[in-house]
Formats: structure tokens, sequence, C-alpha cells
């Protein structure tokens, strides 16, 4: 196991090395990624300058929500966002050579290339994120506290287990690698906002097959103490660290039956 | 000469109809986008049932137009024709006696046509079956609409010819081209319209070639806004853009060392 451990910090260290080879080009990717975000932002402050309230929620409530999603979206795209690849790799088959190497091909491919530029990302989320909490008058208490403090990470679990199992799709569509971005990228969408304004099957689909609800949404009505618009189990705001648990078994499974179905696209 | 541009142009478009798997799942993302972007913006009418022009009709035609648009004018840029300054095929492009940036605008109008048949009435329709949308009611408006479309593809055109100039420059053009992108969602006017910003935003963005690549033959569907100044708009950003293209291509053609060989 530490020699694993080692062997994954030695592939980080690499890509990381390599990335920072062309300070200007990643400076301005930096600032792509801030500025997609702030973007994201300035839609949500225009829309409310017309409006009162979105779904039942406040500006500074629709904040919170944006920005616990930003931070979750922007780590899990660090770490696992370059799974989006694997079509490429399944292609080109250069697949085929990561899994002839002892380290498992997950690894390699997260490895090969983290995307420090969604550092950028991140940062400006929890600029927004320290902004919200600093002027909104949310009454502490422990419990809150740890949801604050948990959210990132089982965030960061839901959007890897989203992003793992809508790639492992591509095992069986070899060209259609965009088809992944409809749930991937969909899901920031989709979890910046209440899931309120959403309704139909556009809200059974992303917000509980995909579990997008369960990114920022539940944990912000936990961290506000306010009450479920949809008037579901009051459970519900705080079930994301089990959700984010049968996720990834889920994500696991998918990404196992997958590799298990690859046959090579021939020489 | 002519008939060569002519090809090229029929060379673009079958280039990417070669990709049909690729052309689906690039729409279903679009569509469900559009889906999202529809009940995010649907939220401003909770309290009024016109915002700045805007009634929910022709919010959702904002929203599905522009999805289907998106593909059209590659509103996220590309990086190809930088890919070969950086490797150096440029200097084959360079010894064809044909006009290069005529060239790749031919490819790239070949693109788009192909585009326009699957990208743009794909989502297009999906929001017809969906929603009620407000389309233009005229013959002439549709022609307006069609020009606008045309215009919109030569300025976005002529501003990826200029990011990917910067690769005779720098050696990574492609932080440009994604901070081109990103710029694009909110400035050309995809995730949200530029009506809805308040006036200074408003005045100060559409002083920018960027809503010639999206908002403006959006405006002339959904029949907002009189026709000749948007067209206006275009076309000057349009040759401006080319002319500056053509100018700067010079100039890095007098840096342009070819290693090797």
């Amino acid at each position: 196991m530490g020699e694993r451990l080692a062997v994954y910090r030695d592939l980080i260290r690499a890509s990381v090395r390599s990335q920072l080879a062309y300070p200007t080009s990643f400076a301005l990717q930096c600032a792509g990624q801030a500025v997609v975000q702030l973007e994201d932002m300035v839609v949500i402050l225009v829309l409310f300058s017309r409006l009162g309230d979105m779904g039942g929620f406040t500006r500074h409530e629709v904040l919170l929500i944006f920005s616990l999603a930003g931070v979750s979206f922007g780590l899990a795209d660090l770490l696992v966002g370059s799974v989006d690849k694997i079509g490429e790799l399944v292609r080109t088959g250069t697949l085929d050579a990561l899994l002839l190497r002892p380290v498992p091909a997950m690894v390699q491919i997260c490895t090969s290339e983290f995307a420090l530029r969604r550092l950028g990302k991140v940062a400006t989320a929890l600029a927004v994120l320290g902004y919200v909490l600093a002027t909104a008058h949310i009454s502490w208490t422990p419990l809150r506290v740890a949801v604050l403090l948990i959210t990132p990470v089982t965030g960061l679990v839901l959007f890897g287990a989203i992003w793992v199992a809508a790639t492992a799709t591509i095992f069986w569509l070899v060209e259609g690698q965009e088809l992944p971005n409809a749930v991937t990228y969909g899901s920031s969408l989709f979890t910046s906002y209440p899931v309120s304004v959403f309704s139909g099957w556009l809200l059974r689909l992303m917000a509980f097959v995909v579990p997008g609800a369960f990114v920022a949404y539940y944990p912000a009505l936990a961290i506000l103490g306010k009450p479920d618009p949809l008037g579901l189990p009051a459970v519900l705001p705080y079930s994301a660290p089990v959700v984010a648990v049968v996720a990834s078994g889920v994500a696991a499974l998918a990404w196992r039956a997958g590799l298990r179905h690859y046959v090579g696209t021939g020489s | 000469m002519l008939a060569c541009y002519l090809r090229l142009i029929c060379a673009g478009f079958r280039r990417y109809a070669t990709y049909r798997q690729a052309v689906l799942a690039g729409t279903a993302t679009n569509v469900v986008f559009g889906f999202m972007r529809c009940a995010v913006l649907l939220t401003v009418f909770t309290a009024s049932a016109r915002v700045a022009g805007y009634d929910p009709s022709r919010t959702v035609t904002f929203v599905w137009i522009g999805q289907g648009l998106l593909a059209v004018v590659l509103i996220w840029g590309n990086t190809d024709f930088g890919q070969r300054v950086r490797n150096g095929d440029v200097a084959v492009d360079l010894l064809r006696p044909i006009d290069l940036q005529v060239a790749l605008l031919a490819e790239d109008l070949g693109r788009a046509g192909f585009a326009l048949l699957t990208r743009f009435t794909g989502p297009l329709l999906i929001g017809l079956a969906f929603f009620d949308l407000t389309l233009p009611r005229s013959g002439l408006r549709w022609v307006a609409f069609a020009v606008s479309m045309l215009l919109a593809v030569l300025v976005s055109f002529a501003i990826r010819f200029l990011l990917n100039l910067v690769a005779f420059w720098l050696l990574d053009w492609r932080g440009v081209v994604t901070l081109y992108g990103a710029v694009n969602g909110v400035l050309a006017g995809l995730v949200i319209p530029i009506a809805f910003f308040p006036g200074w935003a408003r005045a100060a963005i559409w002083a920018t070639p960027f809503p010639a690549i999206l908002q403006a033959p959006i405006d002339i569907a959904i029949d907002r806004g009189s026709v000749l100044p948007l067209l206006g708009h275009q076309l000057a950003w349009a040759a401006t853009l080319l002319a500056a293209g053509r100018f700067v291509l010079a100039r890095a053609v007098r840096t342009l060392v070819i290693q090797g060989g």
C-alpha cells in the first residue's frame, strides 16, 4: 500500500511539474477557470436583479449552493476529470499499454493529466463561499459546522462517482465521447441552483438518479436550517455521506464492467 | 480559383459529416443543457410577465436557438490551425497557391453548414416539441436570420483565426483560446440574454464583437430590435476582424523561421 501511494505521489509530481513548465499558459488557463466560475456567478446576480427569489431561495442562499457546488466540482475535475480522455485512449489503443502496467488504469489516467488549472475555479468558488458565510446570518450549531466541513468532501466523491460512471459508458459507445458531458458538466450547472428551480423528469434524473441534489442543495438546506420545498423526508439534508458511498460503489462497478467489456479496437 | 474554394467548402462539410455518433452525442448534451437553461431563466417570470422585453416564449426561444447555434459558431473556440503553426505544418499551407485565410474560411463555412443541418436543427426541433417558441413569422425575417447566422460564422471565424495566429508568437496559444471560450458564454449571449444586464453593462457588451456571434442572430429571430442595425454591427465587426487577421498573418509570416528541412 505504501509503495502504491509512493507511485501515485510520483506520478502526480511529474504531472504537476510538466504543467508548470509553461508558466504563462498555466496562468492563462487558471484565469480561464476563474473567469468561468465568476461568469456563472454574474448570471445569478443578473437574474436576481430581475427577481426577488429563485425557487423559494434568496440570493445569498443560491450563492451558498452555487459556491459549495463550485468547490466540489473543481476538486473532482482536478482529481478525476481526466477520465474523459478514456475515449481517446480506447480509440488509439493506448489503453492496452496502460492495462499492462502494474498500476490500476484508473490511477494512471487520473495522474496523467492532474489538471492543476482547476485550482482557479476552486479558489474563486472558495472566495464566494467565504463572502456568503461572512455576510449571511446563519445560526451555527456544531452539526451545521460539521455539515459545512464535510460537504466539499462528499461533493467531491459524488462528482467523482458521477464522472467515472458516466465515462464508463464510453467502453460501449466508443465514438460518443461527448455524451458523458451531458451528465458531468450538466451536473455542474444543475447543482449550482436550488433543485426546486427544476421539475418533472429533469428534476428526477439530475437530482436523484444522478445524485445531484446531494452535492450542494441538501447540505445547504441543513446549514441554513431550511425546510425542503419539495417536502421530502427531513433526513435527506444529512444523507449526503451515505449517498456518496453508495454512488462510488455504483461507479466502481460500472468502471469494472466497462474494463471487462473492453476488448481493444484491433491493431 | 473560385471552384477551388467551393471544393474546400464541400471538403469541410464532408470532413465533419463522417462523425455521426459524435454529432448525436454533442446534440444530446446541448439538449440537456437547453432544458436546464430554460428552467433557470424562466424563474425570472415568477414576479412579472415581461422582463427587458422578453416574455417566457421569447426566453425559451433564446435558449434553444443559442443551444443550436453554439456548435455552428464553435462558441468555445478551436485550436486546429494553431496546432499546424506549432508543429510547422503551416509552412506547407503557405506554399499552396491559394490564400491561407480564405482557404481556412472556406473549410470553416463547410463545417458550419454541416453543423447547421445537424447540431442547429436538432435542439431547435426538441425546443419546438416541448416549448412554445417565437420564430420569425415572415419570409423576410427568415432571410435576415439566415444572413445574420452567416455573418455570425464570419465574425466567429475571424476571431478564432486571430487567436490561432497567436501561436506564431506564444508557445502555448491554447490558454488564450480557453479564455476566449470562457468569456464567450456571457458576452456572446449564450447563458443569459444581454438585455437582462443593467444599462451600462449592455452598452459595454454591445461595443465588443461578441454579441455578433450569438445575440444578434437570436434577436433577429425573436423579433427584438430592428434588423439593419444588428446586421450592420455584425458586418462591421466581420470586416474589421477579417482585415485584422490578414494584417496579423502578414506580420506572422515575416517572423516565421522554419526549423530543419
